[in-house]
Parts: structure tokens; sequence; C-alpha cells
């Protein structure tokens, strides 16, 4: 590259693109194809996610609702005309003040909302995954009609999320539903589920792990299969237990899979709306409503608070990105190339 | 069938065009029929019907088939639109200007956060309020918003208590308790008579408001721009209705899907009383084993010890901003026609919904129906709400508060003073506590 420094004599013979380092230009020149290649990608991001992205930054510090975001409210008459008059209260620059309010609890219930949010993603993902790796060892081992067992145990993440989520409401209905009958007849009491926070957090994590286990199953499954069979063998010969094998063969080859998707399950369940949304609908009083869902109801109820929502949104994006940066961290301590 | 159906409404529109011609040269065109001739009149409609589609529905459709014989050439697009999402949907629809309605079917309590927003055609001026004296004097109120109207009303409603005759004779109980504490002994009698439990009290803000109300009690005082949620008065209506349900007299509710529970026991005969409105009358009186509409006993919610009263509730017709000017009068006309008095009593007739026009209540088969003469009662007792853009966000703190105290036994002055909180924080902060 030094030979582009020593050489200035090009740039001053051309002054129309003097402006440009050389080196860039080189570089351009060379690589342009590739730059162009890239565009639509970049274009496509810029517009899906950066524009939306630092635009939702921004309304985060703003308190522009439904009722404030334009300079003059219109109304047409029915017998023409159109009488406009400036909005009284229009949206304005706020700084951090939905912050402090979010935080503080004068707004909703975020840490309330945040403790039930870490107890369901927390519970509903190791389920997920010991459930799915317990299921996947199962399966991957010769055995008559495997294929059917795979079908129906990959149903229901076939099933539309909402069609399971009402399906599981109506199972815990207190008067009707299928759980209470059952428990009558064994001589229980009926458990009336949503009276209670942690039956009803229960009721929807049943139905989410229900909906997840799939998922987890098939892509464990698919790892163990990368696993050479050799090992198995030479570990066979060696006298080790079927548990041995499973604990130093299976995991460590299981781990590039596994980390993985433990963090895709975690990302989703953190974020999943439709569960609490339909099956607990928050009840009782709110108490089983996690960020998402409870993000949802305090700025889209009645006059939509759009700043409101920017704010959880960003709040919850922050969350998740510690959680990822932490989580790389860790993996990258164990030696993992990720 | 349908060919011929509609072969009979040309004629009888060209019947009709014809002898407005004749006449219209010597006086104005009788009232009730619209000035121009309706068959010039050439518009399509999107029409958004937030009502049941399967109970009222097809009665609304009936309607409009009536309205396409005098315009036909008017065709009204009809799409259901379940009530839970008709609100943000059309918000959404009218922000972006584009794929909301020209005309919908908004819940009373919608028409001034929707005007304040712009969303909507001021009406006045239009034939649509020419005889505005003649419609009931609340639910018009709830189409105004800083001094014009936004709506015209379809239909009034608010709520009462609904009993099973037969389960309230088996014991022995001659006439609708009249007062809470009658409702609680007879509630308690039912359930030791019969194998039927007494009342089931669903715990929702909207449906705890007669026992507030009973007290003499409200939200906001919109005059003096007051919270007055956590008052005394609520508080003691509440702990009435907290009374019901941990002495037994009322059945114990659930928190999540309360509302459907609380129709299939009564449609079942499971329970003898419950507190709703005319909207679940069609609903009750088909359900296969209640024993129809003789069944079923209509009566004004009991008293508390200040009064008797039910929210004012219903619906009305509001006409989108953003609709094109060429389709106003296509749109004026089937409003004035869908709310007219004789399509008020063809679908109290029908659905036991109530009219909002005084003329309406004129007419022999609404005078004659019991479903609305008992429903007069009610809604002469009703207490307005207060009409104002924010007033759709009262019922979720208020819901919440409902299960608390009805659910979770939590006490209802803590509950309340809670909702108040957020009623200054998030829904109404201009306003003194």
């Amino acid at each position: 590259m030094s030979t582009v420094t020593a050489d200035p004599a090009p740039s001053s013979t051309r002054p129309g693109r003097s402006a440009r380092p050389p080196r860039l230009r080189r570089s351009w020149d060379k690589h342009w194809y590739a730059w162009a290649m890239v565009l639509p990608v970049v274009i496509v991001l810029a517009v899906l996610i950066f524009y939306p992205l630092f635009r939702g930054i921004w309304l985060s510090f703003t308190n522009l609702t439904e009722a404030n975001q334009v300079a003059e409210i219109c109304t047409r008459s029915i017998t023409g005309g159109e009488v406009c008059a400036d909005n009284p209260n229009k949206w304005e620059f706020i700084g951090l003040d939905n912050y402090v309010r979010v935080l503080t609890g004068q707004v909703g219930e975020f840490w309330q909302w945040t403790g039930v949010t870490l107890i369901w993603t927390f519970v509903c993902v190791a389920c997920h995954f010991g459930l799915g790796l317990g299921l996947a060892s199962m399966l991957n081992r010769p055995m008559r009609a495997r294929g059917l067992y795979r079908v129906l145990l990959v149903l229901p993440w076939a099933v539309p999320a909402f069609v399971s989520a009402f399906a599981w409401k109506f199972i815990f209905n207190e008067r009707f539903g299928l759980a209470n009958a059952l428990l009558t007849a064994v001589g229980i009491d009926p458990v009336s589920w949503f009276a209670d926070r942690w039956t009803a957090l229960f009721t929807a994590i049943v139905t989410n792990v229900w909906l997840g286990v799939p998922f987890m199953m098939v892509a464990l499954l698919g790892g163990m299969q990368t696993i050479p069979s050799e090992l198995y063998e030479a570990a066979e010969i060696d006298g080790a237990s079927a548990w041995q094998r499973f604990r130093n063969i299976t995991l460590p080859g299981l781990r590039p899979v596994s980390m993985t998707v433990v963090l895709l399950g975690t990302i989703w369940t953190f974020n999943m709306f439709p569960i609490i949304f339909l099956v607990t609908e928050g009840q009782p009083a709110g108490q089983s409503e996690i960020l998402v869902t409870g993000a949802y109801r305090a700025a889209f109820e009645g006059i939509r608070n759009y700043s409101l929502a920017s704010t959880y949104g960003v709040l919850i994006l922050s969350i998740l990105l510690v959680f990822s940066l932490f989580y790389r961290r860790v993996l990258r301590k164990q030696g993992e190339v990720w | 069938m349908r060919r011929t159906a509609r072969g009979i409404a040309v004629l009888a529109s060209a019947a009709l065009a014809l002898s407005v011609a004749a006449c219209g040269g010597e006086d104005k065109a009788p009232e009730g029929q619209p000035a121009v001739d309706p068959a010039s009149l050439t518009a399509e409609l999107t029409w958004w019907d937030t009502s049941d589609p399967q109970n009222e529905g097809p009665a609304f459709k009936e309607l409009i088939a009536k309205f396409n014989q005098t315009y036909p050439n008017v065709k009204i697009n009809y799409q259901s639109v379940p009530f839970g999402e008709a609100q943000n949907k059309f918000k959404t629809a009218a922000q972006a200007k584009t794929g909301a309605p020209d005309i919908l079917r908004a819940e009373v309590a919608w028409v001034p956060e929707f005007a304040s927003l712009g969303y909507l055609y001021a009406l006045d001026g239009s034939e649509l309020l020419a005889d505005a004296a003649d419609f009931l004097e609340t639910p018009l109120a709830s189409n105004t918003y800083d001094g014009k109207t936004y709506g015209v009303p379809q239909v009034t409603d608010s709520l009462a208590l609904m009993y099973n005759k037969e389960l309230l004779s088996k014991a022995g109980i001659g006439e609708a308790p009249k007062t809470w504490a009658e409702l609680k002994t007879a509630a308690q009698t039912v359930k030791e008579k019969t194998d039927a439990e007494g009342v089931y009290l669903n715990p929702a803000g909207y449906f705890l408001l007669p026992f507030m109300y009973g007290e003499g009690g409200d939200l906001v005082d919109t005059g003096s721009q007051k919270i007055v949620v956590n008052s005394e008065q609520n508080a003691a209506g509440l702990k009435i209705a907290k009374d019901l349900i941990d002495s037994g007299a009322a059945a114990k509710p659930s928190a999540n899907d309360s509302y459907g529970t609380m129709m299939t026991l009564f449609k079942e005969q499971k329970v003898a009383m419950i507190i709703n409105g005319p909207w679940e009358v069609n609903n009750v009186s088909s359900a296969p084993d209640f024993g129809g509409l003789e069944n079923l006993g209509i009566a004004p919610v009991p008293a508390g010890s200040a009064r008797a009263g039910g929210p004012v509730g219903g619906h009305n017709y509001v006409i989108w901003s953003g609709m094109p000017q060429e389709k106003v009068d296509a749109a004026v006309a089937f409003v004035k026609f869908m709310s007219s008095a004789e399509s008020q009593a063809f679908l109290s007739d029908k659905l036991g919904l109530l009219p909002t026009r005084t003329s309406a209540y004129q007419v022999d088969s609404v005078k004659n129906n019991a479903v609305v003469a008992a429903f007069q009662a009610v809604n002469e007792a009703a207490v307005g709400r207060p009409w104002i853009p924010e007033a759709g966000q009262f019922f979720g703190p208020l819901d919440q508060m409902a299960t608390e105290v009805m659910v979770q036994n939590r006490d209802p002055k803590a509950s309340l003073d809670a909702v108040a909180k957020k009623y200054k924080a998030e829904v109404v902060p201009g306003y003194g506590l």
C-alpha cells in the first residue's frame, strides 16, 4: 500500500477526484462490484431494520401519542367544508421522561412484568431443552415406527399458536375445563387456575412447553445425527456405560447446536406474545403479564401511546442485548467460536 | 330466487321513482322520503357492523336488503367485524387514511375518541340531525364532542337484572328483587331450594358499575374535572358485591372467561340471575335448554342505598371523514334509513334491541314488545357515562380492580385508590384527585 502514498501525482492531475483518498479510490476501483453486490442488502436492512430502529429510539424521547401526532386536527363537515384547528398539545421532545416514568413505576408495572418474564423465560426454556433432549435421544436410535413418532411429536409445532392457545385455555377453564374435570374425577378439589398468579402462569407455561418442545427436539435430533458413530463404537469397546456415553459424547457433540437453540429459544420465549395474551389474558388482575404483553396493553389500549410503546421496545431490546452479549462472552470463554 | 327478488326491487324502486317524480312538482317530498330520486344515487359504501354475526347480523342484512329496495344503486358492502377488534382496526385504517369503512357501528364511548382525532364527519346541518329532538337525550349526548355531533344513535342499552322465571318461582320468589339485599336473600333461597346457583356476577368493571351507581358513586366528575372513582360510595358499592360472593349468594366467579361462563351457566339454567344487557336477549331466548323468551325475566338492576341504575351503553352510526365527498349523499341516505323509526322498530321486533327514537316507541310492534317494555324501565333509570375521548381507557384499570376485589379478595377501597392513581397517571392527567 505504500506505493499509493508515494505516488501523489495522479491525484493532482485529475482534480475532479482528488477529494477522495487514493487508498479508498483504489479499493473502490478494484472492489466496486463487491459494493454493488452488497448494496441491495444494505438498502433492505436500512429500510426494514435501521430506520424503524432509530425512529423507535427517537420516539421514546418524545411524548408522541395518537392524539398529539398531528400539528392540526381537521374536522370535516358533512355539509362540506373543513375546519382545522391547531393541536393545543402537540407532541414534543421530553428527554428521558418516559424512561423515568416507566422505571419508577409511575406508568405500568415494569419491574413486576420483568420478574414474571424472567421466570417465564427460564422455566419455559429449561423445560423445552430438557424435554426436547429427552425425546431426541429416545428417537435417535433404531426402533419400530420411528417416522410415525417423529411426525406425531412435531405436530404441536404445525398447529397455529393461537389455536393451541385457545385449546389450552379451554382445558384450564375453571368450570367446564378438562383439567378440573380430571382433578374432580380423582377426588381433588377443582383449582381456580386464573385466580392466583402462579397457577395462571403455570397454565401458560404448560401451553408454551407443549408448543416449543418439537422445535428443540428436531434441532437436537439433527445435532445428534452429526455426531460420528465411531465415537460411540470406540466408547462401547472401552466399556463406557450408556450414561457415560451420553455425558461425554452426546452432550459435548451437541454443544454447537444446543448453544444456538437455547439462545434462540430464550429470545423467542422472552418475546412470546400470543400465549400469555390469549391463555391467561394477564389474569388475575395483570399479575401474569410479561413485558411484551404488558407493554402492548399499556400502549395500545384506548388512545395509542407510540412513545410509551417505543420506550418499552427499547427497554426490552436492551435487556435482550445485554443477555446476548453476556451469553456470547460465556461461550467464548468455553472456547466456542460463534 | 335471488333474481326474482332483484326484479321486484327494481320494479318497486321504479314505481317509487315515478310516484316521487309525479308529485315532485307541487309540494316538497314527503317526510322520510329523500328529495332526490333514490335510484339516481349511485355509490358503493362499506359498512363495518360490530354486532354479533350469528344473533344480530342477519337482521341487519335484512335491513340492507330493504334499503336497496329504495336505493337500488347504492351497494352496501356489509362487513362483520368483531366488536373487540373494531376500535383498533378502525383507528389504524383511519390514521393510514386508507382501508377504513365509510360507515361504522361505533360503541358509544368510541365516538368522542374518534371525533377528537378528526376521524369522523361532523353531521351538524345534515338531514341526519334534522329531527334530532326525536332521539332520546342520553344516547344522542354520546355523539357530541366539542359542541358538534358526530354520530346518530343506533341502539341504546343498559344493564338489567335478567332472571330465570322458572327457577325463581321454584324457590317461591314472586317478583324480581328490587334491592341488593333482596337479591342476596333471593339468591340464597334459590341455592337452597333448587340445584341451581343464585346469581353470577361478572368480575369486570362495566358490570360492577350498577353497584357503584347504586350508592351514588361515579368514575370521574367531568364538570369539576375530578377523579372520584375512589369515593366512599364506590367502595361501599363494591363491598355489597363482594359480600354477595363471600356469603355464597353469588357463584364464585373466575378471573378468565367469566363473561362466557356467566352466559353458559345462565343458558343451561345452572344459575338463576345475571346482570346483563338487551344484546343477549336473543342469545338466551334461543338457547335450546333455556325455555324461550317466556322463561326470561327482565327487571331494572337492584337499587343500592341511593338509587338503582346501570350504565348507558349502545351503539352509534358514524361516517369516516376519509370518505370522499361525492359519497356523502349515499352515506347520509343509508344512515338515515338505518336509524329511522321503522328500521329501529324492525330491529327491536327481531332482536329485542332498544330504539333510540321517541317515535319508534310509538310503533305498535314496539309498544307491545315485552322485552322492550321491560328494558324501557331499565333505560329510564340508566346513568350517563362521561363522554370524553379518554372514556374508553377507564375500563382497563377498572377491570383489574374488579378481579382483585371479586376474585382475589382484596379490600375495595385500597383497590379503588390504585385505580384513581392510574387514572391520574395514564388516563386523565389533567384531572384532580
